[in-house]
């Protein structure tokens, strides 16, 4: 408003001094009109610059209106009805391997231990792993929703296998999260790790033995976490009983119980670490394991305790130049039931077994790794009826040492090597392989 | 009985009774930030530190328990912090920090981002689809973020909104005197040629006027390699770059190798705070920049 008050004035002076120029022009007019021309360019220029920079700040301004437009009416603004902007992030893990053998993997058994599940050695030769497809996408501001589908072939065909596909919630107060669809259990370390985070070709024998590699299954999960600085996470879970190591969909379909808790944090810069306790009350009713084809049938209770630790270091916690990771866990089962043999025989089964295996990974560069694992069974006496089974767990325990050394060229890449000796009691077993695990599209953060 | 009872009292009503605003920054610099505006009614956290490669961060039960207490989340985004971030946000069970809530602040998205790439390939390397995220490189933005931060943190702690503007309004003003006199500094760096380990500074670069010749990378997130390097000796074995220059976390020797045979000086550059001694808050961060640039000035 001054500044138009001023600009009349100006104009209205200039006017004047144009009049008054035809006149003899008075020293001092001329002087105050000179300065009142000096005031009024600094005025404006000062204006223009306060002008230029509103512009500046609205050409960056876009930017943030934009991203706050995208989320707030994504697809909406496009004008056309299409869905293709609310695409879920999609990703595929490709995987495969060559493996050798010193003997026939058809044919090795893990005495005392029929395996079932997914558990057991892969064939030998070069061979496609899992390709693995997920999907992911919040479905509305409260809940979020995940889907595993690997590709597998078996004997020859493929087929699409409906590996994990829930719900989970984003909005409940104080701490808590629910679950629910098929799921990996929340027991244990590696429990709900996918098969492209593992950190050896295969899981620990534990794994194999108690989970079938990994206990997935139908059900409901109830997360809290303490709303404290130390890491306290207490879970439990209701389960359909319908996968390894549960069968039959026992008590009308809830044959399965779990409760875990996670305890973590960091000492300093340089590690962290995390411990839990789980454990997991499954009924079956017929579980098949062993020989696929002749299997043995488990009908009663098995309950397994799961403790776990994980150390990581990393100098500066800088993780991408150097870091080494420590981890190891015990599995106790015991079994109450009985067990029909192939022959058709049903036999009383009441045992303990356990198993642990402890590894080290060091990350010495950049994009190498190397590690080191070694896991072990031990399977309790079932009594001399089973003397000749396959659970009969003959003299010695099942050892086994791995080495293992892998290059990433991104985090999306890896090509991996390993070597293994297992000892059996009654045979020795070598195994190697190269293993390939390659990721496109959108791939999730990876968990502690 | 009773006495258990108050025992676990006085260690939950600690832990509900929070006064303050708390603040989890991903990176120094906006937890500097909260802190400028915010003085003492935040309660500030950065996961991590100016000797971590924010790009790879484990997502450690330290920080998940840290974000289930946030009341903010504030982080660079456009990806920046995608191998971890997502992981607190779905573990730390806390819905007021999750995108799309006031919680939750991605500070890239209030400015205007470089190098948007027109097709989005990993053949390219570890690529931003929304841009280049290291934003806080250059002064300018900090300014625009802390527009964007201070009215967040009115929009969840309303009580204490005079508070925020006073301190908003007061940080602005010696930010903008400071830039005056980073910008009066920085002339006769104007038209530098940098060699980069990471593309880490093409926000000072445009700042300054600086030109960014090549990077010691030979596609964003790979490690450099030792073709690569000769390549790059073969074509600035003549010093045709006044600076090569990495972040602290980076591997020195790719840089000093380099160095050594161009003649060109290495340089580590504080890409936040903490990255060098020097580097002690956002006015000391850019001061140190500026004279590790001018020191060795060519």
């Amino acid at each position: 408003m001054v500044g138009k008050l001023r600009f009349i004035v100006f104009i209205c002076v200039l006017f004047l001094y144009r009049s008054a120029s035809a006149q003899v022009p008075d020293e001092q007019s001329i002087n105050g009109l000179r300065q009142e021309l000096i005031q009024l360019r600094q005025e404006y220029q000062s204006r223009i610059q306060e002008l230029e920079q509103r512009i500046d700040a609205m050409e960056e301004q876009p930017a943030a209106q934009q991203a706050a437009a995208d989320v707030a009416t994504a697809g909406g603004s496009l004008g056309v009805l299409s869905n293709s902007a609310f695409n879920p992030a999609i990703g595929v893990i490709f995987s495969g391997q060559a493996w050798g053998d010193n003997n026939d993997p058809e044919t090795i058994r893990i005495p005392g231990f029929p395996l079932g599940g997914e558990a057991g050695p892969g064939p030998e030769g070069l061979v496609l792993g899992e390709t693995e497809m997920d999907f992911n996408a919040n479905v509305d501001d409260k809940f979020t929703a995940w889907l595993t589908l690997p590709i597998v072939i078996e004997d020859g065909e493929v087929t699409v296998e409906l590996e994990e596909a829930w719900i989970e919630t984003l909005g409940l107060p104080n701490g808590f999260a629910a679950r629910f669809g098929r799921f990996f259990s929340g027991i244990g370390y590696l429990n709900g790790k996918h098969a492209h985070a593992w950190d050896f070709v295969d899981q620990p024998l534990p794994y194999q033995a108690f989970l079938g590699n990994q206990y997935v299954d139908d059900g409901i999960q109830v997360r809290w976490l303490a709303p404290t600085d130390l890491y306290v996470e207490l879970g439990g879970e209701l389960l359909r009983g319908g996968r390894y190591p549960a069968a039959g969909d026992v008590d009308s379909g809830f044959g399965g119980r779990s409760a875990f808790m996670h305890v973590g944090g960091d000492a300093g810069i340089n590690n962290s670490w995390l411990v839990g306790l789980s454990y997991l009350h499954v009924g079956s009713d017929g579980r098949p394991s062993g020989d696929e084809n002749d299997p043995l049938l488990f009908s009663g209770d098995s309950d397994l305790l799961i403790a776990e630790f994980v150390w990581k270091w990393s100098p500066q916690g800088n993780w991408k130049q150097k870091n080494f990771v420590l981890q190891g866990e015990y599995l106790q089962r015991s079994e109450d039931g009985d067990y029909r043999l192939p022959n058709g025989s049903v036999l009383p089964y009441d045992a303990n077994q356990s198993g642990w295996y402890i590894q080290a990974l060091y990350q010495p560069i950049p994009r190498w790794r190397f590690g080191a694992r070694i896991d072990m069974l031990s399977a309790g006496d079932p009594g001399t009826l089973f003397t000749g089974t396959d659970l009969d767990p003959k003299d010695d325990d099942p050892v086994r040492f791995s080495l293992m050394t892998d290059w990433s060229n991104s985090e999306f890449s890896r090509l991996r090597l390993q070597f293994a000796h297992t000892d059996y009691g009654t045979i020795g077993d070598n195994q190697w392989g190269l293993q390939y695990i390659h990721s496109i599209g959108a791939h999730g953060a990876h968990a502690f | 009985m009773t006495r258990i009872i108050i025992l676990i009292l006085l260690i939950i009503l600690p832990l509900v009774c929070r006064a303050d605003l708390s603040v989890f920054a991903c990176e120094p610099e906006w937890e500097a930030l909260a802190r400028e505006i915010g003085h003492d009614l935040v309660d500030t956290y950065s996961a991590t530190t100016a000797l971590q490669d924010p790009h790879y961060i484990q997502a450690r039960p330290g920080l998940i328990a840290k974000v289930r207490n946030a009341d903010l989340v504030i982080c660079s985004g456009a990806q920046l912090e995608i191998g971890w971030l997502p992981v607190l946000l779905t573990k730390a069970n806390n819905p007021k920090v999750i995108p799309g809530k006031p919680g939750f602040l991605e500070a890239s998205a209030y400015v205007h981002r470089l190098e948007i790439p027109a097709s989005v390939d990993r053949g390219q390397g570890d690529i931003h689809p929304q841009g280049n995220p290291h934003i806080q490189t250059d002064p300018r933005n900090i300014s625009l973020v802390a527009e964007g931060l201070a009215s967040r943190l009115i929009a969840l702690d309303p009580a204490n909104e005079s508070s925020y503007q006073s301190g908003l309004a007061e940080f602005q003003q010696r930010w903008q005197q400071a830039i005056s006199r980073w910008e009066i500094m920085a002339a006769p760096l104007k038209g530098s040629k940098v060699i980069v380990h990471h593309k880490s500074w093409v926000y000072l670069e445009q700042w300054l006027g600086m030109q960014e010749v090549a990077n010691l990378e030979p596609v964003p997130g790979i490690p450099p390699t030792a073709s690569h390097l000769s390549q790059l000796l073969s074509q600035f074995g003549r010093g045709e770059a006044d600076y090569i220059i990495r972040a602290p976390f980076q591997d020195a020797k790719a840089s000093e190798w380099l160095a050594e045979r161009t003649g060109i000086p290495a340089i580590m550059l504080p890409l936040t705070i903490g990255g060098s001694d020097a580097a002690r808050d956002l006015f000391s961060l850019f001061d140190d920049i500026l004279n590790r640039l001018l020191g060795v000035q060519p």
